[in-house]
């Protein structure tokens, strides 16, 4: 299989701080892999990276082959790629179809408005949105707010999704929820970077994953090679934050 | 004059130029919010000293103060009444309060003083070289604003509340977790840029006559310097500001003043295009606030 | 036509109408006077409300629209003899395409520069064309009273552009209308929501901010055209009038931003506000301080304007109105 993504030696600094140091690693196509890493090691700035928003100090992204560096978002998202915010921006005086209307127009496919709130409404249906899809975005819970996150990047219709801490703030029921939308959606054969803190949820869902620490690479693997690996487990310890509650005490 | 008077009084002029930046730059790096009152706030402080010390008979310089104390306490009210409740709202809303502020203010003043010209005499014995002789007023209003400028660079890094300025506008959630009163210092802070206005218009009236509308040229070479000088950064406003008058100053022999507010757009948006962090971000010294 | 099922556009040819029929009864000039500039206000505010509204850009200077294609028409009538109506299109797309230049480089600039900018833009202009011997300078240009014979002469010339001005309004208004309705105003509302995640969906901000930018000019310049050529004289402080752009923004934000119909009405009850106060003896002077506090509430209390809150009252009559 080919690479999907690739990151090649791509390091970021801001001011003093040296965010992300000579990363490299790639995504198979129709896999899913993990990024984790305890807080501040980075992850959201490689999404960040990845996505366009800032640009590399240093180093390549290629996505299907070409160079992505330092492009802008929007040709990104052309391209076949689409992300979820860790913090959710939805458009909060547009009702929840018009918002995912408008990551079909947009993105890969760059549809005109009727077919693109046709594929609008097929994303809310994967998300299991579509009875409120005439709902103002701003009148949503927070865990409807995030499936509208996920509708509006899977409306979209990308080639590879980028899954920002999707599961963060939900309780265990919503969370098993998504984890069914997450496979659901690699099933339709899109391939998913995704971070998450839940590492019961992140260990099932991945087919490999990449632990990152201080802005570097700690290790890549199998999940059940990363869990065993020393220093992760090292890196972890001072971060109780991981603890997943339904395996509190085990490793 | 020559053009090495004209140059040397530009740099005089400029130093105020960039004062009058620092009231725009530190309430815009501090809460990102434009204080669209500017230019008024700075023709309120030229219509103070022309106030205090003509039918107050204050002297001239005496006025400083009181003007800076009276600037920061409109800035402090202006804050509570039209920015309070805006602050974490998109841009456009702060934009559209401190303007409707502005109309306001110009809309009281023109019934007041109407369209007039007006001056402030103030005789202070030049500085003669050569041919030249380098108005009193010119070299009195640029040292003041160095002593000012100094002034507020040690507030801001020294001083306790100067220090939680620049932690509020670094990071505002984080300021308020380690328990400092954020709405307390973005009102001292508003109030620390209109003060700054207020006192670099009594300078300029020094300097200039002036009328109600007057604000607005210097609305935008503040806007000039803020964008030169690197957004929060009142050392770069400083800069840029002297920056400027060596401009205005190297232009004004060859060229008739209406055709300033034209070079002095081009510049700014050329600046802004080129340059999104400001000339002096570019060259790596850091403001209060990077955006 | 599906477009005809759509209420709106009824509501739309209902005011046109109601425009074109009421002054024309009896003859009344005074009446046609107070609704042309009725018809100029809304024109203004409905254009600026597709930059302000939509894609929530402040343009502090979109009078420059206004003015350059005033000097345009009439330069163009006067000194090169063309007629009304090529000249005022003309105005249009050459204002329109310059603003697109223009709005391609400043439209990269994120929220508040663009605005900041934009107050400039207007000031430099008007510096410029004040200094631009070929149109007149700063003594501005004097048309003929011969221009007003191809159109029947000053009396008929006058409800001529009367209706081209209703006209120009009629369409400023389903512009803004169709624009809201179509993929490119769901763009531009994506950017106004927020303009990284429009971004990050593949919303080509630049090319979309200018485009709007380009658009919200070309009615206003040919209204400018029509206005410039009724009075037969234009100099830079009427062209470049500042407070007419401030008014634009007042009306925008009280009728309700975003909305189709917001600046409509806000355009009307402003205008008419207006005409009373200049005419008041108390009030005249205080016009800006009442056009200042008023913006002032609307921004801290009603952001939505006078159609956000009905709209909040009674969300039926959003299917109607847009």
């Amino acid at each position: 299989m080919s690479a999907l993504l690739e990151v090649e030696d791509v390091s970021r600094r801001f001011g003093g701080v040296q965010a992300v140091r000579a990363l490299s690693f790639s995504l198979a196509e129709g896999s899913i892999l993990g990024l984790i890493g305890p807080n501040g090691a980075g992850k959201s700035t490689v999404f960040n990276l990845i996505d366009g928003v800032i640009a590399p100090d240093q180093g390549k992204i290629s996505f299907q082959g070409a160079d992505i560096t330092a492009q802008p978002p929007y040709r990104i998202a052309r391209l076949g790629l689409a992300r979820t915010h860790q913090i959710v921006q939805p458009f909060m005086t547009m009702s929840v179809l018009e918002n995912c209307t408008v990551g079909a127009c947009f993105g890969r496919e760059n549809l005109r408005l009727e077919h693109g709130r046709q594929a609008a409404r097929e994303a809310l249906l994967q998300v299991g949105l579509d009875d409120r899809s005439e709902m103002l975005a701003s009148q949503l819970t927070i865990a409807g707010k995030k499936r509208l996150e996920l509708a509006r990047a899977l409306a979209a219709r990308p080639t590879l999704l980028l899954l920002d801490e999707v599961l963060a703030g939900l309780n265990a029921t919503e969370v098993e929820h998504m984890i069914a939308i997450i496979r659901a959606i690699r099933s339709r054969g899109v391939s998913i970077l995704m971070i998450e803190h839940l590492m019961q949820a992140i260990m099932t869902l991945s087919d490999r994953v990449v632990v990152l620490a201080s802005g570097a690479k700690l290790a890549e693997g199998l999940p059940a090679e990363v869990a065993a690996d020393p220093a992760v487990i090292e890196a972890y310890l001072g971060d109780p934050g991981l603890a997943d509650p339904r395996h509190a005490g085990q490793p | 004059m020559g053009i090495l008077a004209s140059l040397f009084d530009g740099v005089l002029v400029g130093a105020v130029y960039g004062l009058a930046a620092m009231g725009i730059t530190l309430i815009w790096g501090v809460m990102n919010v434009i204080n669209l009152t500017h230019g008024t706030m700075i023709v309120a402080g030229m219509f103070a000293v022309y106030l205090l010390a003509g039918a107050a008979g204050v002297p001239v310089y005496a006025t400083l103060p009181l003007i800076l104390i009276g600037g920061f306490l409109a800035g402090v009210a202006m804050y509570w009444i039209a920015v309070h409740r805006l602050v974490g709202q998109p841009p456009l809303m702060s934009l559209l309060s401190t303007f409707s502020v502005n109309l306001v203010l110009i809309g009281l003043g023109t019934v007041v003083w109407g369209t007039d010209l007006f001056n402030v005499p103030v005789s202070l014995p030049g500085l003669s070289l050569g041919h030249y002789t380098f108005p009193g007023t010119h070299l009195m209003a640029a040292g003041l604003t160095v002593a000012i400028a100094a002034a507020l660079y040690v507030f801001l890094n020294r001083a306790r509340i100067g220090k939680a300025v620049r932690a509020v506008s670094g990071n505002r959630e984080a300021a308020e977790l380690v328990g400092i009163p954020t709405r307390r210092v973005l009102a001292l802070s508003f109030g620390l840029g209109v003060a700054l206005a207020c006192v670099s218009g009594m300078l300029i009236a020094t300097m200039f006559p002036f009328t109600v509308l007057s604000g607005d040229p210097y609305l935008l070479k503040s806007f000039v310097v803020t964008v030169l000088g690197g957004l929060g950064n009142p050392v770069g406003a400083l800069v840029a500001g002297i920056a400027l008058g060596l401009l205005e100053g190297l232009a004004t022999p060859f060229m008739p003043v209406s055709w300033t507010p034209v070079i002095e757009f081009v510049l700014f948006v050329a600046v802004l295009i080129a340059f999104p962090g400001g000339v002096l971000g570019v060259l790596g010294l850091r403001g209060t606030r990077p955006h | 036509m599906t477009v005809l099922r759509r209420p709106f556009v009824w509501v739309i040819g209902a005011v046109l109408l109601a425009f074109v029929l009421v002054p024309a009864y009896g003859n009344n000039v005074e009446l046609r006077e107070n609704l042309l500039l009725a018809a100029l206000y809304i024109t203004l505010a409905s254009s600026l409300n597709m930059i302000l509204g939509y894609a929530g850009y402040v343009n502090f200077g979109s009078i420059v629209f206004f003015g350059l294609g005033g000097y345009l028409c009439v330069w163009l009538m006067s000194a090169h003899g063309w007629s009304l109506f090529v000249a005022t299109l003309a105005a249009g797309v050459t204002v329109s395409a310059l603003a697109l230049l223009f709005g391609l480089g400043i439209l990269r600039l994120r929220g508040a520069y663009f605005a900041l900018a934009t107050i400039g833009v207007n000031e430099a202009v008007m510096a410029f064309v004040a200094n631009f011997e070929p149109w007149g300078g700063s003594s501005g240009i004097y048309l003929s009273p011969e221009l007003f014979q191809p159109l029947g002469g000053p009396a008929r010339a006058l409800w001529t552009i009367y209706y081209l001005m209703v006209g120009v309004m009629g369409l400023s208004l389903y512009l803004s209308y169709a624009v809201k309705r179509s993929k490119f105003g769901l763009a531009l509302r994506a950017i106004g929501q927020n303009e990284d995640a429009a971004a990050a969906l593949g919303v080509v901000t630049p090319r979309y901010k200018a485009a709007v930018y380009s658009l919200s000019a070309f009615l206003p310049a040919v209204a400018g055209g029509l206005y410039f050529f009724k009075s037969a004289f234009i100099q830079p402080p009427d062209a470049f009038d500042l407070q007419l752009s401030t008014e634009a923004i007042v009306i925008a934000m009280l009728g309700g931003q975003g909305t189709v119909a917001g600046p409509a009405i806000g355009a009307f009850l402003y205008e008419q506000l207006r005409g009373w106060l200049l005419t008041s003896p108390a009030f005249s002077h205080f016009q800006l301080v009442i056009a200042g506090t008023l913006l002032l509430a609307i921004v801290l209390f009603a952001p939505g304007g006078l159609m956000g809150w009905l709209y909040r009252r009674w969300p039926g009559l959003r299917r109607i109105l847009e």
